[in-house]
């Protein structure tokens, strides 16, 4: 009895593998050299999920019409940010187009191409906040949600760490989820992401711009957002600079960015 | 020994790592899961023993819903009810004004309002067992020399459980340190939080998870210590004559 109780489990077992080999990364259909492609989702408006599973978003538009021009077979993975760079080392993927700022520190771990845009970051805050930010003694006590890990991470800790209260989270929906929850006097975020979660500019919305734009020092907040790979990978890089400047130069990039931008983030912008 | 020292010295300095601020934040981390942990587990034994012995009430009317209450909170992960507990109440529309935002502001209350009551429905049904297996005999011989049920509770029932149920609570207890480690996606500062903070920082996932999983375990050692010492003394009669 046991031992018909046993063999019962067989087909099931057989049929949960065909499914499991069935579902594995197949290498050898594609025709292009395949690059895994690593992403923080989500980041509005450069990435986000639709209501039907899809990703989207300017990231994920530049990145697929970067890989046709460079002929690659590109995949996306999703990975969170905490994560991002040693997934990256340990080879899970192959590159990481997920906003993320040349600085110092991460130039020591991995490569970096030119820059595709460059934003600065601002200070949120409710409408009527007042403080003085170079003034100290008025943060003294106050709380400001950053992204952990992130270039405003190391700002907000190195500047403002010894008066103010830094709580870190995840990812930067939850930093805005807090503020609007008021548990946050602050938030310090990217300008595209702050610019749609909390639609500062119209004069109705309940959050502001607090103070002006911050992009310096250069020592952190780098010369823009890049595509990272691993060091020795600088053949695959070049063909992403390659595409990346084509991209630029025949308007490709800016009609892009005028897809899902109503202002100018290109390197070159003049603000 | 002085060799030693000259080597630690050596070691320490080639690192970038472990500088007086990143030791810094793993200290805060340390203070933060011990009072987290301490103060939930507390609360949650506190809780505790009046709910075992209510769950044993003949009276469904008290049983079932400490029943319920044991079964959903086991019945469900940690992390979702630490969510709830955070994100959850913030979002109940007008609880800003209330008192009760108070305690809904600072990320604290909300992870030891959830590890308390995960912790206190586990160990419910630790001492529940333990009471339920008390030997029928010493409670009749109780009850035979003229004490009241209370009394019997108070002098047969609960010293003998407690006894019984404390290897298992010493696990629970150590199975609290590690689930606080899920404290850090609520914004607070705890061990493994600071262990984030670090592996974020310097991108070195290795040294960062490497320290803080030492740091756990000299945490483990130092409770499991405790409870070998508790089961000596308290379990005495059970040891092997001579």
């Amino acid at each position: 009895m046991a031992q018909a109780t046993r063999l019962r489990f067989i087909p099931t077992l057989a049929a949960s593998l065909v499914v499991l080999v069935a579902t594995l990364p197949n290498a050898a259909l594609a025709s292009g050299e395949q690059v895994r492609i690593a992403i923080d989702v989500p980041y509005e408006p450069f990435v986000y999920r639709t209501p039907s599973g899809q990703l989207e978003g300017f990231e994920i538009d530049l990145g697929n019409e970067l890989c046709k021009r460079a002929q690659l077979d590109c995949s996306w993975v999703e990975q969170g940010w905490d994560g991002i760079i040693p997934g990256l080392l340990s080879r899970k993927y192959d590159a990481i187009l997920s906003s993320m700022a040349i600085t110092a520190e991460r130039k020591q771990q991995v490569l970096f191409s030119d820059p595709y845009y460059n934003t600065p970051s601002v200070w949120i805050a409710l409408r009527g906040t007042q403080v003085d930010l170079d003034d100290k003694a008025s943060l003294k006590g106050k709380t400001v949600g950053v992204q952990r890990g992130t270039i405003r991470d190391v700002y907000i800790t190195e500047y403002y760490g010894d008066v103010m209260q830094v709580r870190r989270y995840g990812s930067s929906q939850e930093v805005a989820n807090d503020l609007k929850a008021g548990r946050l006097d602050f938030a310090f975020e990217d300008y595209p992401i702050a610019h749609d979660a909390f639609d500062f500019q119209s004069s109705d919305a309940p959050f502001e711009q607090f103070g002006p734009d911050i992009s310096t020092p250069t020592s952190i907040f780098g010369e823009g957002a890049a595509i990272a790979f691993r060091p020795r990978d600088e053949a695959l890089a070049e063909k992403f600079n390659q595409a990346l400047e084509e991209v630029n130069a025949d308007g490709t990039f800016k009609a892009l960015m005028e897809r899902y931008f109503d202002y100018d983030l290109s390197v070159n912008a003049e603000d | 020994m002085e060799q030693l020292n000259q080597a630690i010295i050596d070691l320490l300095s080639g690192n970038e790592i472990f500088t007086a601020n990143t030791l810094d934040i793993y200290w805060e981390g340390l203070v933060n899961t011990v009072h987290l942990v301490f103060v939930s587990l507390l609360i949650g034994i506190l809780l505790a023993v009046p709910l075992a012995i209510l769950r044993g009430s003949r009276f469904a009317i008290i049983k079932w819903p400490i029943w319920c209450y044991t079964y959903v909170f086991r019945a469900t992960p940690l992390l979702i009810q630490l969510y709830l507990a955070y994100y959850g109440f913030a979002f109940v529309p007008g609880v800003r004004d209330t008192w009760i935002w108070f305690f809904v502001e600072e990320p604290i209350y909300p992870a030891l309002f959830a590890f308390t009551l995960n912790t206190a429905a586990y160990t419910t049904e630790i001492f529940h067992g333990a009471i339920k297996s008390t030997p029928r005999g010493e409670v009749e011989a109780a009850r035979a020399y003229g004490m009241s049920r209370a009394l019997t509770i108070r002098r047969i029932v609960l010293p003998s459980a407690f006894r019984r149920a404390l290897p298992a609570y010493g696990n629970e207890v150590i199975f609290m340190l590690h689930a606080s480690a899920i404290a850090s996606v609520v914004t607070i500062m705890d061990l493994t939080g600071a262990a984030y903070y670090v592996y974020a920082r310097f991108y070195a996932p290795f040294t960062a998870f490497i320290f803080v999983a030492l740091l756990y375990m000299v945490l483990s050692f130092g409770i499991q210590a405790i409870f070998r010492g508790l089961e000596r003394w308290l379990l005495a009669h059970l040891r092997p004559a001579g």
